[in-house]
């Protein structure tokens, strides 16, 4: 996935549904009347917040395997840009129920299954945070990992089907499918999944190169390195080995 | 057999070890007692069912934290490596949950008894169906908090970690569970409460299933 034909297709995709979004024509309905734009916002967060925690588990499964520390990596980057997602779908819903609900947070069942699941995956990062051995921290928050994954699944697609709320799709209130008769937010609403899904992937794969490079830099025998500080050091001191390696990157 | 054999042998040593020394049991039944006897100072009297049926299941999460995460944290390095070298890493965790649901199953009947009598002004019209829920919040406990018991203890940071880690995952559980009680407390009939309970023994397979295919990884240090 080196090739920039995707993320030219992620960013047109996005702004497309960012312009079209706010000026092409939707059905009017009471109640919701224009903040039904919001589907095309907020909807296809939570689906690149999917995509991306399953991402994660994926690389966690392979990195018990494995044992390498670039699966280890791509896991928590991607969990770090599926959190971003997460964050900003409760936002653009809390935005949303202002308008309609008339609270920012009025402890909906959806809302409070959502802001668990990402509860979760905070406490992944701090799981990570507690352990300093870096192999031990790979394993364990591997395992943690795949062990919140089954319950995320629960917490967004099982348990608010069981419990009354407001959310649109739920307890009688009229879902997406509903929604467009004429068919005009088709439009709209597949490109903003596919964009979103793009540019959310296309994050992780930056922040894990970033990270990555850090690592490489930061592992005292890397390789090239290494053969510098050989040949030019012989004490054991490691301020002068600190010193010399700056001087030759 | 081995399996089952290496299970029934460790769970009698589980049994053995609490029975010697009765330390896990009488003091997480000492905490459940002084708690809810702390609520009833505070409280004097619940006038709401509701209230009633929350503060039980209150009680009952932070007791099953104190109990069931004692069953790795308190293992010494040693102990660990003995059971490492003599048993399979399924029959430590099959053998710590059956055991930890043993517990618990022991400490949530005498704690809802002592409930029942503290707060004499309100006992559930379904008794049966109430004690079912303290039967599936017995097991979901302790098949939760022991992996997650077993994360903690691996990480090394136990006290904090763990419920920061438990609590996200227990939140779904016992919101059914308080649905499922509360369905109890109001005295619906049976029919209503099939979901619940369906949804709960579907939840703890899916944890005991992912639990025994992960503990292996995290037992080999």
């Amino acid at each position: 996935m080196n090739k920039t034909w995707w993320k030219i297709l992620g960013s047109v995709l996005v702004i497309y549904t960012a312009i079209a979004g706010l000026l092409l024509g939707v059905p009017h309905l009471a109640i919701l009347n224009e903040t039904i734009r919001n589907l095309y916002f907020h909807v296809p967060m939570w689906f690149a917040m999917i995509v991306l925690f399953s991402i994660s588990v994926f690389y966690s499964v392979k990195s018990l395997s494995t044992k390498s520390e670039i699966d280890d990596i791509k896991a928590v980057e991607s969990v770090n840009a599926g959190i971003v997602f997460g964050v900003l779908g409760l936002v653009t819903g809390a935005i949303w129920a202002k308008y309609t609900w008339g609270q920012f947070w009025s402890f909906d069942p959806k809302q409070n299954f959502a802001a668990i699941s990402i509860l979760l995956y905070f406490a992944y990062l701090i799981l990570r945070n507690a352990i300093d051995e870096e192999q031990k921290r790979a394993k364990i928050s591997a395992i943690y990992n795949i062990f919140a994954f089954p319950m995320m699944v629960v917490l967004l697609f099982v348990l608010p089907r069981l419990k009354d709320s407001l959310h649109p799709g739920n307890g009688g209130n009229p879902g997406f499918n509903s929604y467009d008769l004429d068919s005009r937010m088709r439009m709209v609403f597949y490109p903003a999944c596919l964009g979103w899904i793009l540019i959310g992937y296309w994050v992780y794969t930056i922040r894990f190169r970033i990270r990555s490079i850090e690592t490489i830099t930061n592992t005292p025998d890397y390789g090239e390195i290494k053969g510098i500080r050989d040949s030019f050091v012989t004490d054991e001191n490691q301020s002068t080995t600190n010193e010399n390696k700056q001087q030759h990157n | 057999m081995q399996l089952a054999k290496e299970v029934k042998y460790l769970i009698h040593k589980e049994v053995l070890l609490e029975w010697r020394s009765k330390y896990t049991i009488n003091g997480v039944l000492l905490y459940v007692v002084s708690t809810i006897f702390t609520c009833y100072l505070s409280f004097v009297s619940l006038g709401d069912k509701l209230t009633w049926n929350a503060l039980f299941w209150i009680i009952m999460l932070f007791a099953s934290i104190n109990g069931v995460s004692k069953s790795f944290l308190q293992e010494t390095k040693g102990q660990q490596l003995y059971s490492y070298i003599l048993a399979s890493p399924a029959a430590v965790l099959i053998s710590k949950t059956v055991y930890n649901t043993l517990l618990m199953l022991v400490l949530t009947t005498i704690a809802l008894g002592f409930y029942t009598l503290v707060f004499d002004s309100f006992t559930p019209p379904d008794l049966v169906m109430y004690y079912i829920a303290v039967v599936l919040g017995s097991i979901s406990f302790s098949t939760v908090f022991t992996m997650v018991s077993a994360i903690a203890s691996k990480a090394g940071n136990g006290g904090m970690l763990m419920a920061i880690l438990s609590f996200p995952i227990i939140i779904p559980v016992l919101i059914l569970l308080i649905k499922l009680a509360k369905n109890a407390v109001d005295g619906l009939p049976w029919e209503n409460s099939y979901d619940e309970i369906a949804m709960l023994l579907v939840v703890n397979v899916l944890m005991v299933a992912t639990s025994l295919l992960l503990f292996p990884y995290l037992w080999r240090d």
